[in-house]
């Protein structure tokens, strides 16, 4: 098992047809995903690297079969990309865009909130389930087949714990990044309860960063309704209050979402946070050699 | 994107907020003029992108336009330090010359996004004059919220029950909800993230009127603002920072020494982590971004040498799509261009990992090679020590 992508999992690509989306559509591919269609309005017909194109996600559904969908649209297009998927029922939605408006954000959230689409982003780096299903943009070579599931508000320290991981002989059920914006589609709860929920997975990396309180309602969450040890990371320890670390939700403002918040919330919920970026797989393989098996 | 206090009036006022009449002058002598028209009692306020004015000596009352200009005089082109600002404080360069209004209550309203639960919130004090964040450690429920959908706008009820949670009566009641739902559609038509009206005041003659504005918009959302996106003021950004914005570079220059130049932001916020987790203090925050291209990563050498108080650096890249030995030929050719003259401690990782560390090797660049994040990082740590 794994969460939400898998072997089974068709995907359709919109932005195909322009250079970010192509290049990765093909890298997915290498990797083994499904690519099954693109949609890029007005250029129906045409195909990118044999994959039909098609005017709306609707057409493609309807011709492919797909229920997944991988997002290159810009920002100005993006949110309505989303909708479009959700409306054609699609199950997952990868948005990798970055720069997508608050406010657009705040409408996708509150439509989504009523369907069974799962969206996850945007400026994130996607979702990979080893072996299996990469709909993103993260190297697929890192990751290894394996018992941990990692969440992430980054996409860069993603690798860099994966890498870890790997390096340590720790593979992974899934990996995903749930994007650095102020409004992701997916949070942390979402994917601390998948993982909880999913056979495979037998401990959860989490990487958080300054800004907002998302680490600290997930503690909560972790306290209550988690069993699997989790092992933890908060980026931005350093970075001065109110000013934006790159990523647009990673500011702290107002005295809130300090990495000492986050980090005293995640301790107290029993989960081990590492004190450093380097350790957060030893960490992991720490808790998972002393778990009893089964 | 922030704005300054009469930008963000202006804006206001266009959807309905009322503000008090005034006047934005560059040179004193304007200060005379501007007071007789707006009736010779008037505030001079200094205009810079930052809280605290009025105690660090930027906004006085003048009694007539003699003190007007007097005032004018002495704020014009000082600089104003204040807790916001750091001990080099902000250059005035602008003055609002504001009418004088009687002021019978002094009350506090913001909007601001909730973003646990994915809508903007408006808050509603009656502790005018004090910061939010004051109120909420101290009194918390003395903090009314209203959350709204900006596709909708704010129900009535909601303006009526923050309105009668603040007190207010008769006039004030009316012209009350009225602000609100103005500074509402505001918020929502404008893409902002942050509109602060410290204090919102009551006149005796039953007015609401926005003494002070500190506005806020969302950078995201700029491309479809033209006319907000030219109120940017560059001479309120580290010129660093302005420069890195050209190539697309996220950069914040930091107090430390050790300069960083990182791909992605969580990875940058990291590196800057265990530098500090290892003794030393990071210069910058830098994320080259995902291509990491030689073009970007030259210009990145620039900007964070042209820092003088680097006396090092760490490279840190995590190969994802891009291969290391692109990313190592791109730092190398950076590196000769700049003519890097500080240690410099290079840590790749991911595809093509192997070539990478090759080119370095043979670039014959004196450079230190870091195996993994600690190790760099107390490289880099260490080299800096030897060499301060």
């Amino acid at each position: 098992m794994s969460i939400w992508v898998n072997s089974e999992t068709k995907v359709v690509v919109q932005g195909l047809t322009g250079k970010e989306g192509r290049f990765h559509a093909e890298k997915c591919r290498e990797y083994g995903t499904q690519i099954v269609a693109g949609v890029t309005p007005g250029k129906a017909g045409q195909d990118v690297d044999g994959v039909p194109v098609f005017n709306t996600v609707i057409d493609a559904v309807g011709a492919t079969g797909a229920n997944a969908s991988l997002i290159f649209v810009p920002p100005p297009f993006a949110a309505d990309a989303v909708l479009e998927a959700a409306d054609a029922g699609l199950e997952v939605v990868v948005c990798i865009t970055e720069g997508i408006p608050a406010r657009d954000m705040i409408r996708v959230q509150r439509i989504l909130q009523g369907l069974p689409t799962r969206m996850i982003g945007g400026n994130c780096p996607g979702i990979i389930t080893p072996g299996e299903c990469k709909l993103g943009i993260m190297p697929g070579h890192i990751s290894i087949p394996g018992p941990i599931g990692v969440v992430s508000r980054s996409g860069t320290l993603t690798y860099e714990a994966i890498g870890q991981l790997t390096g340590l002989g720790l593979g992974q059920s899934t990996c995903l990044g749930i994007g650095g914006d102020a409004l992701p589609g997916t949070n942390f709860i979402d994917c601390l309860e998948a993982f909880e929920e999913d056979n495979q997975t037998e401990g959860i990396v989490m990487i958080g960063e300054i800004g907002g309180s998302a680490e600290e309602e997930a503690a909560e969450f972790v306290k209550e309704f988690v069993s699997k040890p989790v092992v933890a990371f908060i980026a931005g320890q350093t970075a001065p209050p109110g000013r934006r670390m790159g990523h647009a939700g990673a500011i702290i403002s107002g005295g809130k979402g300090t990495a000492a918040d986050k980090i005293a919330a995640l301790e107290d919920a029993g989960i081990a946070v590492a004190d450093t970026p380097a350790e957060i797989g030893i960490t992991m393989k720490n808790l998972m050699d002393a778990e009893p098996l089964g | 994107m922030k704005v300054h206090e009469y930008q963000g009036k202006e804006v206001l006022a266009r959807y309905g907020v009322a503000v008090p009449k005034g006047i934005l002058i560059t040179e004193a002598s304007e200060a005379r003029a501007a007071a007789d028209e707006l009736g010779g009692k008037v505030v001079v306020k200094a205009q810079i992108h930052a809280g605290g004015r009025g105690k660090g000596g930027g906004v006085k009352l003048a009694a007539n336009p003699d003190e007007a200009v007097e005032h004018a005089k002495q704020i014009l082109g000082m600089t104003l330090v204040t807790k916001q600002t750091g001990p080099e404080g902000r250059l005035v360069r602008r003055v609002l010359i504001e009418e004088a209004l009687p002021i019978d209550r002094e009350l506090y309203l913001g909007i601001v996004l909730d973003r646990s639960e994915g809508f903007p919130v408006m808050m509603a004090s009656k502790f005018g004059g004090m910061s939010i964040e004051e109120v909420a450690e101290e009194n918390p429920d003395a903090i009314l919220k209203a959350y709204f959908d900006p596709d909708v706008g704010l129900h009535p009820y909601l303006s009526r029950q923050l309105a009668f949670g603040l007190g207010l009566e008769g006039d004030a009641f009316k012209a009350g909800t009225r602000f609100m739902h103005a500074l509402a559609k505001a918020y929502a038509e404008t893409d902002a993230s942050l509109f602060e009206i410290n204090p919102m005041v009551t006149t005796t003659d039953g007015r609401v009127v926005a003494l002070d504005a500190k506005a806020s918009f969302d950078d995201s959302a700029m491309y479809r603002h033209k006319d907000l996106a030219e109120l940017r003021d560059l001479d309120e950004e580290e010129p660093l920072e302005v420069e890195a914005s050209k190539y697309d570079l996220n950069y914040i220059k930091l107090d430390g020494n050790i300069g960083c130049m990182v791909n992605g932001a969580g990875l940058a916020m990291a590196t800057m982590d265990i530098i500090k987790h290892y003794g030393g203090e990071p210069a910058n925050f830098l994320d080259v971004g995902g291509d990491a291209s030689q073009e970007r990563v030259a210009a990145a050498f620039r900007i964070l040498l042209s820092d003088p108080s680097v006396q090092g650096v760490l490279v840190n890249i995590f190969g994802g799509i891009v291969r290391c030995d692109m990313v190592a030929r791109g730092v190398v050719a950076a590196a000769e261009e700049v003519n890097l003259s500080v240690p410099l401690v290079v840590r790749l990782e991911g595809t093509n990992v192997e070539e990478g560390r090759r080119v370095l090797a043979e670039s014959g660049l004196d450079l230190i090679v870091g195996e993994g994040m600690a190790d760099a990082a107390e490289k880099v740590v260490t080299a800096v020590g030897r060499t301060s």
